[in-house]
C-alpha cells in the first residue's frame, strides 16, 4: 500500500541576488508501507531538501505530495502520520525535560492516550518497543544521563508515540558509535515491519543503505540519477555518479596491493580531469557531466531515464538506446 | 603492564630501533576528578619510519586522549600519569617528549610531529586569509623566511595537495569541507615533518571527498615519507589505509595486528566492530553490533575489561587481566592479542567450539 507518494516535487531557496535556487528538481516517488527506502547522495545533493519538504518544513515551489492518496492534508493530521528521526541525538532531545516528558506530550497532543495510568502505560509501552528497559527507570532519566545510542532510541520512541504511517530518518545513525549503530537500524527494521510503516532512510552510507532497504534513489544535484531495488542500484550500478560511490567505499577484503592499484587507476582518472569541476551547469544539460569520466557531447542536453527493467531506472545518456558514439 | 612493554622491546617482526621514529611505552592518562576516570591505561606502541599505523576503538575508548598524550596537548584536567614517549629522528637521536619544556617543546612541535584535527571548520580561523595562517606557521618555527619565500612555500603546499594556490588568499569559508580539511593537512605538513598524527581527519566529509583526501595523504606519504598516526572509528577505512594496526578499548589497546591480515582478528572485540560494518558489495547477512557499553574508566577495572559484552567470555576473563601476548602465525610477526581465547594457560579450559572463529 502506498503511504506517501511524491509528484514532481520541486524545493527552491531565495537567493538574495537573481533566481532562486533549485535544490531539488521535480523529484516524484512513492513510499510503501512495511518497505524502507534509502535516498543516498552527498553534501549538497537535495536529500535535506527533499526531507524538509516532506516533513513540511519548508514549502515546496512546485509538485504534490499526497499522503494516503490525497493530496493538501490537513497540518495536524499530516504531521501525526509523518514522523522524523533526526540525526544528532545529542541536539533534538531537550535536554530540561525528562524522557517520560519527551514520549508523553506527543501521545498527548496527538489524542493517542488520555492523561493519567492510560499515559503512563504508553510511555512505557513505546520505551519497551524500542528495547529501553527498564522502562521506569530510563522514562526518569534526562537526555544527559543517557548514551548516545539510548538517546537515538529516545527519539525513535518519540516518532512512535504518535502512531505514525511515515517514518523519515534522517542519517539516524551516522553520529553515534560504530558498534551501536547496526543496532539501532536493525531496531528501525523491526518496528518497520511490526508496524507497518514506510521508512525513508535518507544516508551517504551506501553499504547500510543497501542493507536495510528494498530501494534505492541515488541523488546528484537535486535530481535522481538512478534507483531501483538496493542490490540491483549497488551490485549493477549503471550511473556513472553511482558507480564512483561504489568505488569511494572502503573496501574491507582488498589487500594492500589490491588497494594501491585501485588508488593509481583513481589518480590517473583524477588527473585527467580537473581537481575543482563543480562549476554549475549552464543549461539542461546532465549535472553530473564536468565531473563524469564519459561525458560526451549529447551530455549538454537534458539525459533521458532510461528502464532498465525491474524498476531499476537511470539518468544517463550511455543508457539510452540512440547515444552517440562515446 | 611490564611484560607487554618487554615484549614490544624486543619487536620479533625484525624491525631494529633504527627505523622506529617513535616509541611510547606504558602510558598512562588520568582526567582528574572526584574518582578519576583512567583514560589511557598503559598504552604501548611503536611507529616505524614512513608506515601508517591505524588506531581504531569506539567513542571514549582513549584514542584521542593518546594522540594527545603523545603531542603533549593535554590540559587539565587530563593528566599524564606514567609512561615514556621517544621521539627518534632520521639521525638517531632521541628526544625524551615528556621531559620537553618551553621553547623546546614549542621548536619540537609541527616542526617534528604535527597533527590534524577532526574538523577542518573548526582549526582553521574564520577571520583571517588561508595564506596568512600559513604565514603564522613560518612566523613561529622559520623566523628566518622571507616574505617571498613564505608566499612561494605556501603555493608549493597548496598546490601539492592539489588547491589552486589562487585560494591563499581566500578566507576558510571560502572553501568547501574537503578543501578546508586539504589546508589543513597542507599545514601540518608545511615544515615536513616525521610525524603526523590525523585525528578522524575524514570522519565529517562526504565519501567521494573522503576517498579523494585519503588517496592525497597515502600518495604525499609515499613522497616525502613521513609516518602517519591515523585515528578513526571507521575499521574498513583504516584496513585500507594502514601498514599496521592498533585496537583500543578501553583505554587499553587489545590487539595489533598487520592490516591485511585483520579480518582474522584474533579478539572479539575487533570481530565487533568488523562484523559493525556491513560489507558494500558482500553477500547479504545478519548484521550486529556490539551490545553493551565500555565499562566506567572511574572505577578499577578487574579482569577483561571487555568480558561484560562478549560472547566468549569464560572464568577467567572477570577474575584475570588479559595481557597482550604474541599471536604464532605464519607470516604475522608482530601480532598481537590480549584475550584468554588466545592464551594456551587459560585456552584448555574451553572447548575450540566456544572460541571465536576465524
Amino acid at each position: 500500500m502506498t503511504a506517501l507518494e511524491v509528484r514532481d516535487l520541486v524545493v527552491e531557496y531565495a537567493q538574495s541576488r537573481g533566481k532562486p535556487f533549485r535544490a531539488v528538481e521535480k523529484l516524484s516517488f512513492t513510499l510503501e508501507a512495511g518497505r524502507t527506502l534509502a535516498l543516498v547522495g552527498e553534501s549538497g545533493s537535495g536529500k535535506s531538501s527533499v526531507l524538509k519538504a516532506l516533513s513540511r518544513l519548508v514549502t515546496p515551489a512546485g509538485g504534490q505530495i499526497l499522503l494516503g492518496g490525497r493530496d493538501k492534508v490537513p497540518a495536524k493530521e499530516y504531521r501525526r502520520a509523518v514522523q522524523m528521526v533526526f540525526q544528532d541525538p545529542f541536539a533534538s532531545l531537550n535536554p530540561s525535560h525528562s524522557v517520560d516528558h519527551h514520549l508523553r506530550r506527543p501521545l498527548l497532543a496527538t489524542g493517542r492516550a488520555r492523561r493519567g495510568t492510560e499515559a503512563d502505560t504508553a510511555v512505557a509501552e513505546l520505551l519497551r518497543q524500542v528495547n529501553l528497559t527498564p522502562a521506569a527507570d530510563v522514562a526518569r532519566k534526562r537526555p544527559h544521563e543517557l548514551s548516545g545510542g539510548q538517546r537515538q532510541r529516545v527519539a525513535i520512541a518519540r516518532a512512535l508515540a504518535p502512531a505514525p504511517d511515515v517514518l523519515l530518518a534522517d542519517e539516524p545513525v551516522s553520529m553515534l558509535d560504530v558498534s551501536i549503530r547496526l543496532e539501532i537500524l536493525n531496531l528501525l527494521d523491526d518496528l518497520k515491519r511490526q508496524r507497518d510503516l514506510a521508512l525513508l532512510y535518507v544516508t551517504h552510507d551506501l553499504a547500510t543503505a543497501r542493507h536495510f532497504s528494498s530501494d534505492i534513489m541515488v541523488m546528484y544535484r537535486g535530481q535522481v540519477v538512478e534507483r531501483g531495488p538496493s542490490d540491483e542500484v549497488i551490485l549493477n550500478p549503471k550511473h556513472p555518479y553511482t558507480q564512483l560511490l561504489a568505488a569511494a567505499a572502503p573496501r574491507t577484503g582488498a589487500t594492500r596491493a589490491e588497494v594501491r592499484a585501485a588508488r593509481q587507476v583513481r589518480a590517473a582518472a583524477r588527473s585527467a580531469r580537473d581537481a575543482e569541476r563543480r562549476e554549475t551547469v549552464v543549461g539542461d544539460g546532465c549535472r553530473f557531466r564536468p565531473r563524469c569520466p564519459f561525458a560526451m557531447d549529447v551530455c549538454a542536453t537534458r539525459p533521458p531515464e532510461a528502464a532498465l527493467g525491474g524498476g531499476h531506472r537511470v539518468l544517463c545518456w550511455l543508457q539510452s538506446e540512440g547515444k552517440a558514439a562515446a | 603492564m611490564i611484560d607487554t612493554v618487554a615484549g614490544l622491546a624486543a619487536d620479533p617482526s625484525g624491525s631494529t630501533a633504527q627505523d622506529v621514529v617513535l616509541r611510547a611505552e606504558n602510558v598512562h592518562v588520568e582526567y582528574d576528578g572526584e574518582r578519576p576516570t583512567r583514560a589511557v591505561r598503559g598504552v604501548s606502541f611503536e611507529l616505524r619510519r614512513g608506515e601508517v599505523l591505524g588506531i581504531a576503538g569506539e567513542s571514549g575508548c582513549g584514542k584521542s586522549t593518546l594522540a594527545y598524550a603523545v603531542t603533549r596537548m593535554m590540559k587539565p584536567p587530563a593528566q599524564l600519569t606514567g609512561g615514556s614517549v621517544v621521539f627518534r629522528d632520521r639521525e638517531g637521536r632521541e628526544t625524551d617528549l615528556l621531559a620537553l619544556e618551553g621553547e623546546e617543546l614549542r621548536a619540537f612541535r609541527w616542526n617534528r610531529l604535527s597533527m590534524v584535527f577532526q574538523s577542518a571548520m573548526n582549526a582553521l580561523n574564520p577571520v583571517t586569509t588561508v595564506g596568512r595562517q600559513f604565514d603564522d606557521i613560518y612566523g613561529a618555527h622559520r623566523p628566518e623566511m622571507t616574505k617571498s619565500e613564505r608566499a612561494e612555500r605556501t603555493k608549493a603546499l597548496l598546490e601539492m595537495v592539489g588547491i589552486d594556490a589562487g585560494r591563499a588568499d581566500g578566507y576558510p569559508h571560502e572553501l568547501s569541507g574537503g578543501m578546508r580539511q586539504r589546508v589543513v593537512i597542507a599545514m601540518a605538513l608545511a615544515l615536513e615533518p616525521d610525524v603526523v598524527i590525523m585525528d578522524e581527519p575524514t570522519t565529517a566529509l562526504d565519501v567521494v571527498v573522503q576517498r579523494e583526501i585519503l588517496d592525497e595523504i597515502e600518495r604525499l606519504r609515499e613522497e616525502l615519507g613521513f609516518s602517519v598516526i591515523f585515528i578513526t572509528h571507521d575499521l574498513g577505512l583504516l584496513l585500507e589505509i594502514s601498514d599496521r594496526l592498533a585496537v583500543m578499548y578501553a583505554g587499553e589497546i587489545v590487539e595489533y595486528a598487520p592490516a591485511e591480515r585483520l579480518t582474522d582478528a584474533r579478539h572479539p572485540y575487533t570481530q565487533g566492530l568488523l562484523r559493525s560494518f556491513p560489507d558494500l558489495v558482500g553477500e547479504r547477512r545478519e548484521l550486529r553490533g556490539i551490545p553493551g557499553s565500555p565499562p566506567d574508566l572511574r572505577g578499577e577495572v578487574v579482569g577483561c575489561a571487555f568480558a561484560d559484552r562478549c560472547e566468549y567470555a569464560f572464568e577467567p576473563c572477570r577474575a584475570v587481566t588479559p595481557h597482550l601476548l604474541d599471536i604464532a602465525r605464519e607470516g604475522a610477526a608482530g601480532w598481537r592479542a590480549a584475550c584468554h581465547l588466545n592464551d594456551p594457560e587459560h585456552r584448555s579450559s574451553v572447548s575450540d567450539a566456544e572460541g571465536p572463529q576465524s
